[in-house]
């Protein structure tokens, strides 16, 4: 499987996102920003980061980009695209996935491993891993608290569209197993054909036991196949 | 009474966050773009009858906390 | 624009310094060259009372590549790889703006790392603040934290050790240290010397504004109450740019394009050049008209001694512009050849065809003023302290006391705000005795830590000074790493003040003796001299960066108990020395007698037994016992995983509250399978090395015999609190 990473000035996860990918098998390409053509390609991630130092807004000048464009096309013609963090960030500034990421609710940077619940099995991100399986994962970033309006928020409950809930140790979903405030305790999000998933927690920090656990590895085979 | 606070870097201090912005629009083809600096804006309202002392109450208000007088310059707009 | 003595003064430079300035040009300076005199004569840069005594430090072994004297220190650590890594004060500026002061500390030491060829893997950092209860404390330390954090965030280098520490010596002096580690292939390492003449000399990165004109003049003047008016000398950082700066230098030092390079610091583009030529012994002729500057008519005054940041000067070999250039493009930076070598020894400065300045190198470098400066020696007290005499108070009540202080409690709320994973490498992150990196794609890492003990160094300066070199080590020890280097960042106050200019001398003397003695050289660090407000000094309070190394990372050994059951002994002999403990300190607000003595033998011995057991995969967890004694590290190795410890009183009739709060050093707890007890028991027997059996880990109650039992999950919370209602 292909897969492209995309690099802005600023991305600092795409070394990570792409040592992660290769492990998986992917054979994978770094594309900077400033190409106009997108080489073929399976999965495109947009990694985390801060690019354009996030400044502005988090991912606003990055989804004005002309690479962008060429994700949006590839998007539309199915593509499998996986955004995190940063890249989610990225994701909801294109339009690609709806609503936003605002300030966590501290007001402060948050870097911890926390608990997010697999809401959703049937994706092409998904299958590998149990309905409501636990996973422990690494969440890195300032805006991660998910906001989007009334119509969109039932869309997201009645086409299941929630990739991941933060959640405690034992599954709970509540304000207390809710690092930044986001709405719903939502991590991550489908659009609505599910080609497309935007995930603030990062799934390539969890693919080494010896550095942290493998709980992110589902993530990616399930893409492989 | 109600007032606008615009918080803005000094002229002189690195503004990274304008310099971004600025090069972004350029690439997006405003040509006639000369300079943006980005600043802060606070609308404060106090119960304060005398505009004259009310501004006085709001420049603490700005020194004390609003602004990094370092760094920062600011601005009082009745509205 | 006529040479006054208030121009004099404003910039710093003593009477007799300028008699020295118009003997080397053998004229009056303009006001150009007097302001290039300021900066490079200053204490930050020139040392010029710190280097009569930095010369004893030992700074070779065979592990050293490159000692002081460069942007920072490099290590050998086989296979071709080599740790470069540095440690630098950015305290002055964090006071007067914490959130950009500390951020642009991190900017300025990660150039370091960077400017010599390595990706920098790790950022620590080590800072200081008043009294808890200070008003200016709570703003200042979340400006700070949020500053670091920012900076490296941003940029994308964990984040992955430090200390914060409170003590009311710091109210109207906050330290702010930053540490960056990198890693490079050793021979791939870039220098700062210039060679060859008529070469290119490049100017790349950020745009110069008038940011920090003299901040490295104010980096050497005390505080005072108006202080605030030399606020405009702070400058705002811009990771963004740095990060881009970062990726284009190491893109262009893949090849051989690159003769010497140098960050544009403290002192700017004058000091960067002025060391450039100074090294190779060459001279520098600069067009100053071609500086891409941010603001219009900057002067060249204003040119040279701008702190812009994000800024480099790199010495290009011939006919590589056009490759370089390229590179700078990509990454949107600026990049002007500005000036040329040659072998006048001259700094030249031209602006707009005229000659503006031109002032004789060493004047500016190796002839700079050295002071040795007046130093007294510390009186030392006797006092000692009759715990029986004290209120008393049960064992379990201190504990908790202590384990909910602000210096003693968990500081997950900082570290939580810092990116400790980005990178993918970071095997173990804050909270440990040393943190854990790996290099990258390798099965072996490096273990970090950094430490300091105001209390003692104020008390004992050559105690002091030992202490935390051991301490250091014995952090790194801790986690199974080799010790191989060290960096300093030497915080003290007043200079041309005896008292301080001998806690100093003193401290220096210290950390000589330890690093010799446990053969653990330094490599790399910087003096931060007048910190205090109105002539009171801050405490003495340098601060060691170590870095050793783990040949085979298999699995990070914690502080934290793994198992129930398993045997605890401690490594190293308690003699229950309370003077200058955190115990008399938090209970008994007692600062009285000295600190514990530092036997290097015992320290060096019972170091590389720990090490060995370790290595031999014999031990579950281990600690290093240091601030508040035996208790507290026996309650810190418990939080981890809320395991319990059940431990005996002395068998000896030691006092109860010295056996367990005394602060004696080279000591260690670890934690062993039962099964692993005889052969750790031998090993340690053979080595001549006092170890005691002082009981077993067990399920929900640290507990000592008939003393304190209290739920694990309770003391997790009491030690959890302080920062979370701050």
């Amino acid at each position: 499987m292909k897969s492209s990473v995309i690099v802005f000035p600023g991305s600092n996860c795409d070394r990570d996102i792409a040592v992660a990918l290769e492990k998986m098998q992917f054979k994978n390409q770094m594309i900077w920003h400033k190409e106009t053509t997108l080489p073929k390609s399976d999965l495109i991630v947009i990694p985390g980061g801060f690019s354009y130092g996030d400044y502005l807004r988090s991912g606003a000048i990055a989804g004005k980009s002309s690479i962008i464009n060429e994700v949006i096309k590839a998007a539309n013609s199915g593509c499998l695209i996986l955004g995190i963090c940063n890249g989610f960030q990225i994701l909801t500034e294109t339009g690609l996935l709806k609503g936003t990421l605002l300030r966590n609710k501290n007001l402060k940077f948050i870097n911890k491993d926390v608990y997010i619940k697999v809401m959703n099995t049937a994706s092409r991100f998904t299958s590998k891993y149990q309905n409501n399986q636990i996973l422990k994962i690494n969440i890195a970033h300032n805006e991660g608290n998910y906001f989007t309006d009334k119509k969109h928020r039932e869309e997201l409950q009645k086409e299941n569209l929630i990739a991941f809930k933060y959640c405690d140790e034992s599954g709970n979903i509540s304000q207390n197993s809710n690092p930044n405030g986001a709405l719903d305790n939502i991590a991550g999000i489908f659009n609505l054909k599910k080609n497309i998933l935007g995930m603030m927690p990062h799934p390539e920090r969890m693919v080494d036991k010896f550095i942290s656990n493998d709980d992110g590895v589902n993530l990616f085979s399930s893409l492989i196949n | 009474m109600k007032f606008s606070v615009t918080v803005t870097l000094k002229k002189d201090v690195l503004d990274p966050q304008g310099k971004v912005v600025q090069t972004t629009l350029k690439n997006l083809g405003f040509a006639e773009l000369r300079s943006v600096r980005q600043g802060k804006f606070f609308e404060v309202e106090v119960d304060e009858l005398d505009q004259r002392k009310a501004e006085i109450k709001i420049k603490e208000m700005c020194e004390k906390l609003l602004v990094n007088l370092i760094i920062e310059d600011y601005k009082i707009v009745k509205i | 624009m006529k040479i006054t003595n208030k121009i004099i003064e404003n910039h710093g430079l003593k009477k007799d310094e300028y008699k020295n300035i118009q003997k080397f040009l053998k004229r009056d300076p303009n006001i150009l060259e007097l302001g290039i005199f300021s900066a490079m004569w200053n204490e930050h840069c020139s040392y010029k009372s710190s280097k009569v005594h930095l010369k004893k430090l030992p700074t070779k072994g065979k592990q050293v590549i490159q000692g002081p004297g460069e942007n920072a220190g490099v290590i050998d650590i086989g296979d071709n790889d080599a740790i470069i890594f540095k440690i630098e004060s950015h305290n002055h500026p964090s006071f007067i703006e914490p959130y950009q002061g500390a951020a642009t500390g991190v900017g300025g030491i990660l150039r370091d790392v960077f400017t010599m060829g390595a990706r920098p893997i790790a950022l620590l950092n080590s800072i200081h603040f008043g009294s808890p209860t200070h008003p200016k404390t709570k703003s200042l330390l979340n400006g700070v934290v949020s500053g670091i954090g920012g900076y490296g965030n941003c940029i994308g280098i964990p984040t992955v050790a430090g200390e914060t520490k409170f003590n009311e010596t710091y109210n109207e002096n906050i330290l702010v240290n930053a540490m960056a580690v990198g890693h490079a292939k050793k021979d791939k390492i870039f220098y700062s010397k210039a060679k060859g003449i008529n070469k290119s000399v490049v100017y790349v990165g950020s745009k110069t504004g008038r940011d920090g004109i003299h901040g490295a003049s104010m980096a050497s003047a005390e505080f005072d109450e108006n202080s605030e008016e030399k606020k405009p000398t702070v400058q705002v950082g811009d990771p963004f740019t740095e990060k881009l700066l970062l990726e284009a230098c190491l893109e262009l030092m893949k090849d051989n394009s690159i003769i010497s390079i140098q960050d544009m610091g403290a002192a700017g583009l004058t000091s960067s050049s002025v060391e450039m030529a100074s090294k190779g012994s060459l001279g520098i002729e600069l067009e100053l008209d071609k500086v891409p500057c941010r603001e219009e008519n900057m002067t060249p005054y204003e040119m040279m001694l701008s702190e812009s940041q994000e800024r480099m000067l790199i010495i290009l070999e011939d006919g590589k512009e056009n490759h370089a250039r390229k590179i700078f493009d990509k990454w949107d930076l600026d990049f002007v050849v500005i000036g040329r070598t040659n072998n006048s020894k001259n700094l030249t400065l031209k602006f707009n065809g005229k000659v503006e300045g031109e002032i004789p190198i060493e004047a500016l470098a190796e002839k700079a003023p050295v002071y040795n400066r007046k130093w007294i020696k510390k009186k030392l007290t006797k006092n000692k302290v009759n715990v029986k005499s004290l209120k008393k108070i049960k064992l379990e009540n201190a504990l908790i006391k202590i384990i909910s202080s602000p210096n003693h409690s968990n500081k997950n709320w900082v570290t939580e705000q810092f990116d400790q994973m980005v990178m993918c490498d970071t095997a173990q992150r804050s909270g440990s005795d040393a943190a854990i990196i790996r290099i990258h794609n390798k099965d072996k890492a490096i273990a970090v830590s950094v430490d300091s003990s105001a209390n003692y160094c104020k008390s004992h300066p050559i105690s002091g000074g030992k202490q935390i070199v051991a301490e250091n080590w014995r952090n790194l020890i801790s986690v199974g790493a080799k010790p191989l280097a060290i960096t300093n960042c030497l915080n003290f106050g007043n200079p041309e003040n005896e008292i301080v200019m001998g806690e100093f001398a003193e401290c220096l003397e210290g950390i000589r003796e330890a690093c010799e003695y446990l053969e653990y050289p330094v490599v790399s660090g910087n003096v931060s001299f007048y910190n205090g407000t109105n002539k009171k000094n801050i405490y003495p309070t340098p601060v060691i960066g170590g870095v050793g190394l783990i040949k085979k990372l298999t699995e990070p050994l914690t502080h934290c108990f793994k198992n129930f059951g398993s045997k605890i002994i401690i490594v190293g002999k308690t003699f229950g020395h309370l003077e200058q403990s955190c115990f008399l300190k938090e209970i008994h607000s007692i600062i009285d007698g000295k600190p514990p003595d530092i036997n290097l033998l015992n320290e060096k011995n019972n170091g590389e037994v720990v090490l060995k057991l370790i290595n031999d995969k014999l031990v579950s967890s281990a600690h290093d016992i240091s601030s508040g004694g035996l208790i507290i590290a026996l309650s810190e190795m418990s939080i981890g995983n809320k395991i319990g410890v059940k431990i005996n009183k002395p068998h000896n009739l030691m006092n109860l509250t010295e056996y367990f709060f005394g602060e004696d050093q080279g000591r260690y707890i670890l934690e062993i399978n039962e099964e692993n007890l005889k052969k750790v028991e031998k090993i340690l027997k053979s080595n001549n090395t006092y170890y005691e059996n002082i009981g077993y880990t067990q399920e929900n109650f640290f507990e000592i015999d008939g003393e304190v039992k209290i739920n694990t999950n309770e003391l997790f919370k009491i030690n959890n609190q302080w920062y979370n209602n701050f």
